[in-house]
């Protein structure tokens, strides 16, 4: 069973103690200035997006089936039995696919350091695996952002749409895009305000690039077998040539330096 | 000995130092002041050029080992060994562009141990190592060769054959795998250029450009060092790069087709006008000339056509790493001097180091004893030329 966070921005009051919370967990700096960047960044995990008078917050969304996990070279990316998706920065060499490859644009990175880490939400795993909610479902004063077996999360998400079926975009993000997250959106505005992308594969991403790489196994021997076999029959024509003295005589002479 | 300063020299000496001090600012202050990549562009030109290109560059090595040692057709041998130390030399300065771009690249052996299977990036780096030992192995015995080392030359030539097809294999798999990259962003990458037969035209272009390339190299290197130019054999590249460029056009184009794309091709905007410019300098312009056979018998026109599509093939490799990635990301991204500088040190690099090689080494094969005699008459009207430096 998976650990989710489902966030319902309709009971959200733009307090921000999800921010700071974040912050003291991952032992970020925070104060007035950085409450006030409304993007995610190296030093901000999450952030709670103001539009009027709606609320929507941000953070790794933590996929079922990650792209980053699949694309790391090192696995310094790793999605846990639990849900969250954790970095091992003692692997990562800094290559970047993981922000390429992310569908929803987490991964930041340390730019101006000279030996960088890669920087996202890991959904507290720490306190999930000791069996406590994340610091930003644990301090939230509404019960906006609550944490849950995912499962349970989706019926309740369900339940509430149709219960105020006029209070709610009819649409749980996160149930299926991109195969399905960990972290769960309702909303009383469209997604696409706040910058989330809804025309995304309802399908995970990995399988796009492990169905060509998983043919090499394939490839390898029969390619080798294939070339192996030009070279035995252009080369087996040359020397019948040779030897019915038929052959084109530089190529014959060839052949006899080569094998002196 | 005095030092002549002729106008590539100067040339040369400020590029490297250009790219001296970005190499400085580079690793003295991080990626944020030396390149302009953020979080919305994680990879510019260093990427999209020093390494897609350049892999892209070197690919002519694995072609015409596999014509000459896999399909026995001797009449290419003389040019092997000039597109070996071009593949040799592009596969060293990929290595030498990745430590500029990852960010920690004293971690580049981490793929060695720490293996993920499911990860494009983790097969492209096994394979461009591989590939590059192959190719310092294919590259040995011209060093070796030079200092008469026959014993190591006789080592190598007996594992020729499987060194070579294990060449050829790396080769397809990794030209191949740096489209595979892209297919994991269907969403980001614009629909010009995401396909799902993305590493099958990153493998068909770079066989056209490995092919272009040895035209390339072979006329430069009769222009600048005197050597004799191979013409029949630069007609018979041609040849077949008219075809492979016809069976790249034709899948580019159904592919365009089957995925409803064709009618983006003619709405105006920067994608398009991007687009249109790779195409035409990587399909029409040269197939028109190519077509022609007056072009295709002479040297001139193979060698305008081969320029053609290397300059094309570059643009769709930028295209696919930085133009259709642009709107995704939101933003434009235009590289820093800095960036430019390193990329600009190591295409310099790489000039020099062939010239040099060319000088020193027995690049080109001994010749026959009627053929010496045009050389040294050649190499009598270098000298000449070169008098008045």
């Amino acid at each position: 069973m998976s650990k989710a966070l489902l966030y319902d921005a309709t009971m959200c009051i733009g307090c921000k103690q999800c921010e700071q919370a974040c912050a003291a967990q991952n032992k970020l700096r925070y104060d007035d200035a950085i409450a006030s960047e409304e993007r995610q960044s190296d030093h901000k995990y999450t952030v709670v997006l103001t539009k009027n008078d709606k609320f929507m917050r941000r953070l790794c969304m933590n996929c079922q089936d990650p792209a980053c996990v699949s694309v790391c070279p090192v696995g310094a990316m790793r999605k846990t039995t639990a849900g969250p998706v954790t970095y091992d920065a003692d692997r990562c060499m800094g290559c970047r696919y993981c922000m390429v490859a992310c569908p929803f644009g987490v991964p930041k990175y340390e730019w101006n350091k000279v030996l960088p880490k890669v920087q996202k939400c890991t959904m507290c795993p720490d306190r999930v695996a000791a069996g406590k909610p994340t610091a930003c479902a644990e301090i939230c004063p509404t019960g906006a952002t609550k944490f849950g077996e995912r499962d349970e999360l989706i019926n309740e998400a369900q339940q509430r749409i149709r219960d105020n079926p006029g209070q709610y975009v009819n649409h749980i993000y996160g149930l299926t895009e991109v195969g399905g997250t960990s972290v769960l959106l309702l909303s009383s505005v469209p997604f696409e305000e706040f910058g989330y992308r809804t025309d995304l594969s309802k399908d995970p991403l990995p399988i796009l690039t492990y169905r060509v790489l998983s043919r090499i196994p394939d490839f390898v021997p029969l390619g080798g077998m294939l070339l192996g076999g030009v070279w035995w029959i252009t080369h087996r024509r040359e020397e019948v040539a040779a030897a019915e003295g038929q052959g084109p005589r530089r190529d014959a002479d060839d052949q006899k330096e080569r094998t002196r | 000995m005095k030092i002549k300063f002729t106008f590539w020299k100067l040339v040369f000496l400020f590029l490297m130092a250009a790219g001296f001090y970005a190499t400085v600012v580079r690793f003295t202050e991080g990626l944020g002041p030396s390149t302009n990549l953020s979080d919305q562009f994680p990879w510019g030109i260093w990427i999209g050029f020093d390494v897609l290109c350049g892999v892209m560059l070197a690919a002519g090595g694995f072609t015409l080992t596999a014509a000459v040692h896999i399909f026995n057709i001797k009449r290419l041998r003389p040019i092997v060994r000039p597109t070996i130390l071009t593949a040799f030399l592009g596969y060293v300065l990929v290595c030498v562009a990745l430590m500029f771009d990852l960010g920690r690249p004293y971690r580049i052996w981490h793929p060695l141990i720490m293996r993920n299977p499911h990860s494009v990036m983790f097969e492209v780096a096994y394979c461009v190592m591989l590939y590059t030992t192959v190719l310092s192995l294919e590259f040995a015995p011209i060093v070796l060769e030079r200092f008469n080392l026959q014993k190591p030359i006789k080592i190598i030539r007996g594992i020729l054959v499987p060194l070579v097809i294990g060449g050829v294999i790396l080769s397809t798999l990794h030209q191949s795998s740096l489209g595979t990259l892209y297919l994991i962003m269907p969403e980001k990458l614009h629909p010009f250029w995401y396909s799902p037969l993305l590493p099958v035209f990153f493998f068909i272009s770079a066989i056209a450009v490995g092919l272009a390339m040895t035209i390339f190299e072979s006329s430069m290197s009769s222009k600048h060092f005197g050597r004799q130019l191979e013409l029949p054999i630069l007609q018979e590249l041609g040849r077949v790069l008219v075809v492979v460029l016809s069976v790249y056009g034709v899948l580019r184009f159904e592919d365009l087709l089957h995925r409803g794309v064709l009618k983006l091709m003619f709405q105006p905007g920067y994608e398009m006008y991007l687009f249109w410019l790779e195409i035409a300098l990587s399909l029409i312009l040269p197939l028109l000339l190519l077509a022609q056979r007056k072009v295709r018998m002479s040297a001139g026109g193979l060698y305008v056509a081969a320029v053609l599509v290397v300059l094309g093939f570059i643009t769709n490799r930028l295209n696919v790493s930085i133009t259709g990635l642009e709107s995704a990301a939101g933003m434009h991204y235009v590289p820093k001097w800095t960036e430019i500088a390193v990329t600009g040190a190591i295409i310099a690099a790489g000039f020099a180091l062939f010239g040099l090689a060319e000088q020193y080494l027995p690049i080109f094969p001994a010749e026959q004893p009627q053929r010496a005699l045009e050389r040294q008459s050649a190499i009598a009207t270098t000298v000449l030329e070169h008098a008045g430096d």
